[in-house]
């Protein structure tokens, strides 16, 4: 099985490559990378205009299999991954069972291997059960191939159980994701706290408590010299802290989402559930941060926080509805058209968030187009519109907050492993 | 300017001359209810339904009044008889309620939104009766109405508005209408009791009352919202009374013929005396009179909008 794309620009930041080339891929691995190369290959996808890139990593996936498979399965999560350009996602770990043992890591990679299309990563917990009380097993979730640790969802709010745990995965050598959130600061509060919280009459959520937690557990990142990833960035504190970390030398990187850097909490004044996400829109000036923090490295990576909930749990009150929207088939175009077409960053620099970065801090042999490479590759349209239907979205849940936006970029095909796994 | 919307969900979404328009035809209404047969056939025909998720009898009942003054038929639903206990979501409620070919559907609800959620997913007609902290759009025009009868006007009035804002529906909507109506509104409350970034609405913000009573031509008098903020810090019953408490002994430093008024039901001797409650100044029982007439005209208008746009 051999697939020939020719005459695509190829970026590959990697490799410091930006130009049209043309790029074999034979078995599941790239073969040659070249002008002219002979089209003698099973498949040739004419790639004239389009851009040729490593395949996208998504470090921030709710897949929610096992337990809520009636919101989203590893199937139909991993379908929609590919159909954003996606080939390797992490799986956030906050299911039922929680993945907090050897057991059900066992149970999960069960699942993956009958029913991905694409490379799922597992991500375990640092709490049995996500309680926050006792460390899980950290040395046996690594052994049995967890590739990050994380509570998502919640913090674990004892600074020294949240000490213990860095210094084991130090140990262990794996990485730990913060959700950063301290509940006693956010309580109740279903937006960002502001005017609009006023005017909505609905209790907010303080950026507050978003960075005194990404202060706290950098602290903590520094004492035990481990290093930490810290999820969904939403408040200019929090991104001043981190860069002031990262001067220090302290092993800290972080994501953001993009919601964060598309819309505020004015999207939120018509009570549009599908605007109810943790942490909340904020303010433009925040958003004015996010795209800055992108632009100058203080954000390495972007990352979709995909949480599909069914419309049972978001058509309804908005305080009553949960929290979170999903990404996967939006991720990229929204990226393209906020990032790129708006002139904040280059091609290459978005490549470099949603795939370079998020390879090098999982620590994968991905996001790199070299020869002999694993054959994960996403064929971009840069300048093609289109527009985010409802009925068009193929997750399971169609929780989208971009539901009828107008969008620039589109995913073409995508390579998983040397098999076309999406074809527009 | 004709009425144009098929939804009345708060005084933020309507312009200046759309409040106004409300308020003239409220006028009109008013001496429906002094006549000796107190009923007009303007809504005959026309099926309203209360949907009540919260506890009220004042504003419930001051709604069926208003639509059966106008000859609609009436229908009231609470949360204990109706299939809600059942786990039934708001928006299928609603469904149903518009299945049986109602009107208009007046709600009155605990959860901020919900009136804006239920007008975007049916046809038919929805007032908003007060939802969660949001807004109480038919309460603040029955102050507004009361105010311009007793004053003339509202453009350049000094109103101060006293006591839980935070909590309080009547408050924003009452801020919104008033603002946009031209009088100068200030709040006055403990700060655990202001919502964060009020000011923002053209409000001025006072911790005294005295000072805050000092140019008022009116003053609207909160209640504490004990019930809807479980778990939050109120201030103690008796400190508030003496810092913020109207009595006779503040209204005698303001001007003589300061308008009191007050969304009910009062709590005498927590946020006003019995004196001040039942004085020459206040316009309580009033304000429950020219309720019905303004929700006559909301009714009215939302009915007519309707009708004009299919």
């Amino acid at each position: 099985m051999s697939i020939l794309i020719k005459g695509g620009r190829l970026i590959d930041p990697v490799n410091k490559i930006d130009g049209v080339l043309d790029i074999l891929v034979e078995e599941n691995q790239i073969s040659k990378i070249g002008k002219n190369i002979k089209p003698s290959a099973d498949t040739i996808i004419d790639a004239q205009g389009k851009i040729i890139a490593p395949g996208l990593i998504d470090m921030h996936v709710h897949m929610r299999q096992p337990g809520r498979e009636d919101k989203e399965t590893v199937a139909t999560a991993t379908a929609a991954a590919a159909k954003g350009g996606i080939t390797t996602v992490l799986a956030m770990p906050n299911t039922t069972p929680a993945i907090d043992c050897a057991e059900h890591i066992e149970l999960l990679q069960g699942i993956i291997k009958q029913d991905a299309r694409i490379n799922v990563l597992i991500c375990g917990t640092i709490t049995k059960g996500r309680l926050g009380k006792e460390l899980s097993e950290i040395t046996e979730l690594k052994q049995k191939g967890a590739h990050a640790l994380s509570d998502d969802g919640s913090s674990v709010d004892d600074d020294a159980l949240m000490r213990q745990a860095l210094q084991k995965a130090q140990q262990a050598g794996i990485l730990t994701i913060c959700h950063s959130e301290d509940k006693r600061l956010s309580g109740k509060g279903v937006i960002n706290l502001g005017f609009n919280s006023t005017r909505l009459g609905l209790r907010g959520i303080a950026s507050e408590s978003e960075y005194k937690r990404v202060s706290r557990d950098i602290q903590l990142a520094e004492e035990s010299q481990a290093p930490i990833h810290i999820a969904h960035v939403s408040c200019r504190e929090s991104i001043e802290i981190i860069t002031q970390a990262k001067k220090k030398g302290i092993k800290v990187t972080c994501e953001t989402a993009p919601h964060y850097f598309t819309l505020t909490e004015e999207d939120v004044l018509g009570y549009d559930t599908n605007m109810k996400m943790n942490p909340p829109l904020r303010s433009r000036l925040d958003l004015a941060a996010i795209k800055q923090g992108l632009k100058n490295g203080a954000i390495d990576c972007i990352a979709s926080d995909h949480a599909p909930h069914t419309e049972n749990e978001k058509d309804i009150e908005f305080e009553r509805a949960e929290f979170g929207v999903i990404g996967l088939e939006t991720e990229f175009a929204v990226s393209a058209t906020e990032l790129v077409h708006s002139g904040a960053l280059d091609w290459s620099k978005l490549i470099e968030k949603l795939s370079v970065n998020p390879a090098k801090i999982l620590g994968i042999d991905r996001g790199d187009l070299g020869q002999a490479k694993v054959a994960d590759i996403v064929i971009i349209a840069p300048d093609q519109e289109w527009k985010v239907e409802k009925n068009s979205l193929i997750s399971k849940s169609k929780n989208s907050a971009f539901i009828g936006r107008s969008l620039k970029g589109a995913v073409d095909c995508t390579i998983c492993s040397g098999k076309i796994v999406y074809k527009r | 300017m004709p009425w144009t919307k098929k939804d009345l969900l708060g005084l933020e979404y309507l312009t200046a001359e759309e409040i106004e328009l409300i308020l003239e035809t409220a006028e009109s209404f008013k001496e429906v209810s002094t006549r000796e047969i107190k009923k007009v056939p303007a809504l005959r025909g026309k099926t309203a339904v209360n949907l009540f998720y919260e506890p009220s009898t004042r504003t419930r009942v001051s709604f069926e009044v208003a639509a059966k003054r106008l000859s609609a038929d009436v229908i009231n639903i609470a949360t204990e008889t109706s299939s809600v206990r059942k786990g039934e979501t708001l928006i299928d409620t609603g469904k149903n309620i518009q299945a049986l070919k109602a009107d208009i559907i007046i709600m009155r609800h605990n959860c901020s939104g919900a009136a804006n959620m239920l007008a975007r997913a049916l046809d038919i007609s929805v007032i908003n009766a007060g939802d969660g902290w949001h807004e109480h759009p038919t309460q603040a025009l029955l102050d507004i109405f009361t105010l311009k009868e007793k004053l003339g006007k509202i453009k350049g009035l000094n109103v101060t508005i006293v006591g839980d804002i935070a909590h309080s529906r009547v408050a924003r909507s009452n801020i919104w209408g008033l603002t946009k109506l031209g009088a100068q509104v200030t709040l006055c409350a403990p700060e655990m009791l202001l919502p964060v970034e009020i000011e923002k609405t053209g409000a001025k913000i006072s911790s005294n009352i005295d000072e805050a009573l000092k140019n008022a031509d009116a003053i609207n008098v909160l209640r504490m919202q004990f019930e809807r903020d479980e778990g939050a810090a109120f201030p103690e019953q008796l400190d508030y009374y003496k810092k913020f408490g109207i009595t006779e002994e503040r209204l005698k430093k303001a001007k003589k013929d300061i308008v009191v008024m007050h969304p009910g039901p009062i709590n005498r001797g927590i946020e006003m005396s019995s004196e001040v409650a039942d004085g020459k100044n206040s316009v309580i029982l009033e304000q429950v009179t020219n309720g019905i007439a303004v929700r006559m005209a909301v009714l009215f208008l939302v009915a007519q909008a309707k009708e004009a746009g299919q």
